[in-house]
């Protein structure tokens, strides 16, 4: 009883010895903080590595892919049914993304996609990730008439709009492209013939030139505009050929301001930049059309373009994925790459991507589908696999952070051991005189040791509600710091998050607070072993 | 032999060393000493002549070299650290000169810390109780009935060691031994400490040893034991005493 007693005695009237907890409590905040924040980045990480990624990828070695994606889903549906959610079947092939800035060609090397618009959505989270709320509930390759969301859609705190540009993307903007440069070329049109009936008397010859320079100039050169690339074509029919089946709106004379091209989804990253202010600036939006150079299926593969609209953005918040992936209707890449065997009619795929039911064991069915399908052939990997090391390298940062902290912790303990120390000299006489009550070497002891337990519990404690509260509030305690110091703490433009994430794990937690308790009692020992050693008559006689 | 005397407290050729530098410095050489029930006995003796040592031994807070006590007629010396604590918290009562009260506790607190110390949090919720009301039964007997709260250094010295003899005997020891109650006390109130001891030996029939270097102080006992070198020079009965 009398430990009990001693030691809340101790607490209350040795404020010294709490002076030693304050590191500890310092040490427990960081550690939570930290924990909760590295948590949260990884966290954040995880869900955008994932995000377009389904959990398995079953991919072919070569470009051209294997044939009959449905007998392999068969296949693999057999192998390891129980475990299967749901597949879709995609092509990927390098390629490059043109497209025009005032009057200048840009080029980006991208990854080009060819995506099942019906059953992606079913592998993977890439349907929330678009600009467009209808194409989040059901993806479309059409161009939509106006609607997309000016605002981050995957941005909670604000509701700023950072993303005017969006306004009158789509149909609307397509319109006004097209009528602007058609309005351009009257411009021009009428600039000449000002000038040449300024230059020279009109003759019957120019008449004839003039007619048929305005035919070619109403079609437009070829780099004012890229629709104006097909409009080119003549509009005499042409005889049936089952190539030119493949773009029907070949041969007929095209109204860009009603009709698009394919549609395509490139990333975000790939045709804006975020300036200063935070505003994300496009260079291309829906409604625009590009081109695209990628290889055929053949050996070797040539290079042919096309030219598509782009339909939406999506925004993976994953820079690596949002400047290099840009997606197409899969059935449209087959075609104009050659997949499509013309006696079978069957498709090529080069990957078939398969989503796993709740609580699977990736690994576990990554192995058994490695066992059934050659690796000489096929190639299988999750979705962890894919971006092993920078996964590793975030546990890593994590784990060394941990221990530096810890480290802290540590040092605190030393604190604790010195003052501890000096306690029991200033104790000497009280200890020899509990002694001289009766008290046992291991009752004096247990004065100590539970005023060490107490202490660490007084000073997690403290650690706790410090670090809970900074990790609860870490973007309310950013925004002060900024308006305090004037300094931007966390840029969301770099990060490409609005807000700090923090995830507290109450595991982790517990942890910090058994091993902060268990240092404070660790280096409570040996001052404790000292006053239990004490000889009683040499303590009485200490002044 | 030793069952035959009928003392309390029984020590036969008891010997204590200390180191001290390269020699050793002995303090007892061979004490004989016996103390009756109900017996209140002084040892004097100068600075140095091991009386207090002599008192230590026999309150079992220290071990002796050889030689033997005897506690009832059971033999003490040799018991195990263990032991000793226990036999130390229920068979005896100690007093100091500087009165080694606790500063953290107040004064209840100070009285009720033995008893703390014999029971573990559990008992105590069951004991601690009537523990209370006896430790401030006794103060209020020395008078401290208003000042169960006040913490040590709020406190007079003459209370001080008042609430440390309260302290000694809220165990119901067998013996109180005590090493210069007064010596930090003015005469007057060194003289309330000693009617205070003279009152419990008698009403209440407590064998007393107390250790002092001043005549007039031991004289109030029933026989007055000079040690000198280490050694009992001499015993004598004091008459007066049994007049008082």
């Amino acid at each position: 009883m009398y430990k009990l007693l001693l030691c809340w005695r101790y607490l209350r009237t040795r404020w010294i010895a709490l002076a030693s907890v304050v590191s500890v409590t310092l040490g427990v905040a960081t550690m939570i903080v930290v924990n909760a924040v590295m948590a949260g980045f990884s966290y954040e990480m995880q869900t955008r590595i994932h995000g377009i990624l389904s959990d398995l990828v079953f991919e072919s070695h070569s470009l051209s892919g294997f044939q009959d994606p449905q007998w392999h889903m068969d296949e693999i549906r057999r192998a390891a049914g129980d475990d299967i959610a749901g597949m879709t079947s995609t092509v990927a092939v390098p390629a490059m993304l043109n497209f025009q800035v005032r009057g200048q060609w840009v080029t980006r090397q991208i990854m080009f996609i060819g995506i099942d618009e019906a059953t992606h959505a079913q592998v993977s989270d890439f349907g929330r990730y678009l600009q467009h709320p209808a194409n989040r509930t059901q993806l479309s390759f059409d161009l939509r008439d106006g609607g997309y969301d000016t605002v981050d859609s995957q941005q909670t705190e604000s509701t700023l709009p950072t993303r005017p540009a969006l306004e009158g993307a789509g149909w609307p903007h397509r319109r006004m492209r097209v009528e602007r440069e058609r309005l351009w070329r009257e411009k021009l049109e009428a600039d000449r013939r000002a000038g040449e009936a300024a230059a020279a008397p009109t003759r019957s010859v120019d008449k004839q030139v003039d007619a048929v320079l305005a035919a070619t100039a109403a079609d437009g050169p070829a780099d004012t505009g890229p629709a104006a690339a097909d409009a080119a074509a003549t509009s005499a029919p042409k005889p049936a050929d089952p190539f030119r089946q493949a773009r029907p709106e070949e041969g007929t004379r095209m109204d860009p301001a009603r009709e698009q091209f394919t549609g395509i989804v490139p990333g975000i990253g790939l045709a804006s930049f975020r300036d200063a202010s935070g505003i994300d600036r496009f260079l291309v939006l829906p409604g625009d059309d590009v081109k695209v150079t990628f290889p055929t299926a053949g050996t070797p593969p040539k290079a042919v373009s096309d030219t598509f609209t782009v339909v939406d953005f999506y925004e993976s918040k994953m820079s690596e994925y949002d400047s290099n992936f840009v997606f197409v209707p899969i059935a449209a890449l087959q075609r104009m790459r050659g997949m499509i065997d013309p006696q079978s009619g069957l498709a090529s795929v080069n990957s078939i991507q398969i989503k796993l039911r709740e609580g699977a064991d990736l690994d576990r069915v990554r192995d058994t589908l490695r066992k059934v399908f050659p690796a000489d052939m096929y190639a299988v990997a999750t979705w962890r696999d894919k971006q092993g090391p920078l996964l590793a390298a975030v546990d890593m940062e994590m784990s060394v952070l941990n221990i530096l902290l810890f480290l802290i912790i540590a040092v605190a303990g030393f604190g604790i051991l010195a003052i501890f120390f000096m306690i029991v000299v200033e104790k000497t006489r009280d200890i020899g005189i509990l002694k001289s009550l009766g008290a046992g070497a291991s009752g004096i002891a247990g004065i100590f040791l539970g005023y060490g337990l107490f202490l660490g519990l007084v000073g997690a404690g403290a650690g706790l509600a410090l670090g809970l509260g900074i990790a609860w509030n870490i973007n309310g305690i950013r925004v002060g710091v900024e308006w305090f110091t004037g300094q931007r703490v966390f840029d969301p433009s770099i990060y490409y998050f609005y807000k700090i994430p923090s995830i507290v794990h109450p595991l982790t937690v517990a942890w910090i607070i058994v091993g902060a308790v268990g240092i404070a009692v660790a280096s409570s020992v040996l001052p404790a072993l000292r006053a239990a050693r004490l000889h009683p008559v040499e303590a009485l006689r200490h002044e | 032999m030793s069952d035959a005397l009928p003392g309390l407290l029984r020590v036969r050729n008891l010997r204590k060393s200390y180191r001290s530098g390269d020699g050793r410095l002995e303090v007892l050489r061979g004490v004989d000493f016996d103390l009756a029930r109900g017996e209140f006995v002084s040892v004097v003796g100068q600075s140095g002549s091991g009386k207090s040592t002599l008192l230590h031994l026999m309150g079992l807070l220290d071990g002796a070299d050889s030689g033997e006590i005897a506690l009832d007629g059971v033999r003490v010396d040799g018991l195990s650290t263990a032991r000793r604590d226990r036999l130390r918290n229920t068979c005896v009562g100690m007093v100091f000169q500087s009165y080694h009260l606790l500063p953290e506790l107040d004064a209840i607190e100070n009285v009720l810390a033995p008893l703390m110390v014999r029971h573990g949090v559990l008992e105590w919720l069951r004991v601690g109780g009537s523990a209370r009301t006896r430790a401030r039964l006794l103060l209020d007997r020395f008078g401290l009935g208003g000042r169960l709260h006040h913490k040590p250094r709020q406190l007079s010295g003459g209370e001080m060691q008042r609430v440390a003899i309260a302290r000694a005997l809220v165990t119901q020891p067998r013996v109180l031994l005590a090493d210069e109650p007064t010596g930090n006390l003015d005469e007057a109130t060194g003289a309330d400490i000693l009617d205070t001891l003279c009152e419990l030996n008698r009403a209440d029939g407590l064998s007393i040893v107390l250790v002092t270097h001043d005549a007039a102080v031991a004289r109030r006992a029933d026989r007055i034991v000079r040690l000198a070198a280490g050694r009992v020079e001499e015993a004598c009965h004091v008459a007066s005493r049994m007049a008082g």
